[in-house]
């Protein structure tokens, strides 16, 4: 197990590590910036990032990131075919109207994609539906079903097979418990969360 | 008008060439600065002003006495910090404050009037331009526009992309819609209608065509503003009376407003300049000057872009904003964009807000 880079959450600490330096990388979804800030200083790299939250948007460029305000549902269209070494999708795929769409849209941009997202097969989500017969409120999905912007849950094995039906290669995978990396046997039972970082 | 110019006047040494293939001859820039040049002329950051602006960005207008027209964003520790900062803002070409424009003397030492060259966007920059080269400043750390400044900004981007480094466009547009024409055209009928603009050649005479051009500026202000912003600063309410009066007196608050910043317009603006700046305006369609794709004006380029749009501003609304964006993506150029809430139209620009003030400050620095 590597140790986390600086103060980021595990599965962008996990794309930061493996970003090769000086890339040009694209982070849909990038939230207060925290991983393009991370990979422009550490790495060296030309950080671009979107988000449709326009308050996050101002944060990100009020510390000098280049963000733009858009939505990766709509807004990744105008980028030109392998625009980026890398595009990353981390935790958004879930709110997608489209995950297939957006994930074709990551490959079409970028060389390679980085995409996380909370396994929803995680033994914990399992027993709360087995047992409590209720959408599970869980720590790595906190929020109630009606007001969740997780429209399209996905688990581990499920994105394996979007991978393969993209025909997108599945390069490496990383999963998370307890904000730990843990190996990959049994991931689908086992991991909170997964990284996996796919090319075409 | 008429006002001796108390600003540093910059004399265009060569013939400016315009795109009407016309040139100007000893054209002059006039401008205003705040704070130092750095020895190596890497700090200066130009500020484009808007259709009726002008070079007194932080510093009082010498006609109105009034603060400069963005001194809440520029000045000492300001989110455009002239401590760290050497900020220019001249007067467009075309303009009444000092830089050549049709209320300026001709070589044959009558007003130009109507016999000015009809000028463009990028015919303001190329001004803007020898301006920059007679100050010795080869790249800008960033240009900054909002409305007409932002379209300014974008024709340096795209015409001279090694003149900045940093590109901050705010409430603007990469052309003028029909829409942005015809209240243009509302306004340009309003001042030619009037007896007094005589052709244009009012300079010598005692009556100007002030009444035209407060009915234009008049026109024109209402689409610098938010329906509700109108209703909720002036509502139905009436002035100075209790009751409907059954007459055409400025009966409501909103038509006395307007009639005081159509009136307060005509002591500092040229007729003739609202005409040839508003044409201007109406002919900026950048990707027009690049065979018609935008992205091609902006391809290559090293700079950074920010575009900042407020969602109330159907002057220029955000889809013009994003319009850029993506052609920005689509050339690869390193772009930012937001669009802030605000109550207040087109205008919200110029008006307090903190998360502007942010995006500017993180942006410039």
């Amino acid at each position: 197990m590597t140790p986390p880079v600086s103060s980021l959450r595990p599965d962008l600490a996990a794309i930061a590590r493996h970003v090769a330096p000086g890339s040009r990388v694209l982070d849909i979804g990038c939230g207060d910036g925290a991983l393009m800030a991370e990979l422009e200083a550490a790495s060296g790299c030309d950080a671009r990032g979107m988000e449709l939250d326009g308050a996050l948007v101002e944060r990100c460029v009020s510390r000098g990131l280049s963000v733009v305000q858009g939505d990766a549902n709509l807004d990744l269209a105008n980028y030109p075919d392998k625009a980026f070494d890398y595009a990353i999708l981390s935790q958004t795929l879930q709110t997608a109207t489209r995950p297939d769409l957006i994930l074709d849209e990551l490959l079409r941009v970028g060389r390679r994609a980085f995409v996380s997202f909370p396994n929803f097969a995680h033994w914990r989500t399992r027993t709360a539906l087995l047992f409590g017969g209720r959408m599970p409120v869980t720590r790595a999905l906190p929020v109630s079903w009606y007001e969740t912007q997780n429209i399209h849950h996905v688990t581990v094995e499920d994105f394996r097979d979007l991978a393969r039906m993209k025909g997108a290669t599945i390069e490496r995978a990383w999963f998370f418990a307890n904000g730990m990396e843990i190996g990959a046997p049994g991931a689908n039972w086992r991991a909170e969360f997964a990284v996996f970082e796919l090319s075409r | 008008m008429n006002v001796a110019p108390l600003s540093n006047v910059y004399h265009i040494p060569n013939p400016l060439p315009l795109d009407s293939g016309q040139v100007l001859e000893a054209a002059q820039i006039a401008y205003e600065t705040y704070g130092e040049l750095a020895p190596d002329k890497g700090n200066a950051v130009l500020v484009c002003h808007a259709l009726t602006g002008d070079q007194y960005l932080a510093s009082p207008h010498p006609i109105t006495g009034k603060p400069g027209w963005w001194e809440r964003m520029v000045g000492p520790g300001k989110p455009i910090d002239t401590n760290r900062h050497f900020v220019i803002c001249a007067n467009v070409i075309g303009s009444c404050m000092g830089s050549s424009g049709p209320a300026s003397l001709a070589p044959d030492g009558a007003p130009y009037a109507m016999r000015f060259p009809v000028i463009t966007i990028r015919d303001m920059v190329r001004g803007l331009v020898a301006l920059l080269d007679g100050l010795g400043i080869d790249r800008l750390h960033a240009v900054v526009g909002g409305s007409m400044g932002g379209m300014q900004a974008l024709s340096l981007a795209a015409n001279w992309p090694e003149r900045a480094a940093r590109v901050l466009v705010i409430a603007s547009t990469a052309r003028h819609s029909a829409q942005n024409i015809a209240f243009h055209e509302v306004g340009r009928q309003a001042i030619m209608a009037d007896p007094a603009w005589a052709e244009g050649d009012y300079y010598a005479a005692d009556a100007k065509p002030d009444n035209g051009l407060a009915v234009a500026r008049m026109a024109a202000h209402i689409t610098y503003l938010s329906e509700a912003g109108l209703t909720e600063k002036f509502g139905r309410r009436l002035q100075d009376r209790e009751a409907k009066g059954f007459g055409f007196d400025a009966e409501f608050q909103v038509e006395s407003y307007l009639r005081y910043q159509g009136s307060g317009f005509t002591r500092r603006f040229d007729a003739n300049s609202y005409l040839y700046i508003t044409r201007a305006m109406d002919y900026f369609d950048i990707a027009e000057e690049h065979g018609g794709k935008l992205a091609t004006a902006f391809a290559g380029t090293q700079a950074r872009f920010c575009l900042v749009s407020f969602d109330t501003d159907w002057l220029y609304p955000t889809a013009e904003s994003r319009h850029i964006v993506h052609a920005l993506n689509a050339a690869g150029a390193k772009v930012s964009f937001v669009e802030l809430s605000a109550p207040h139209g087109h205008d919200s620009f110029l008006l307090e807000h903190d998360q502007l003030d942010r995006v500017v400050k993180g942006f410039v620095e």
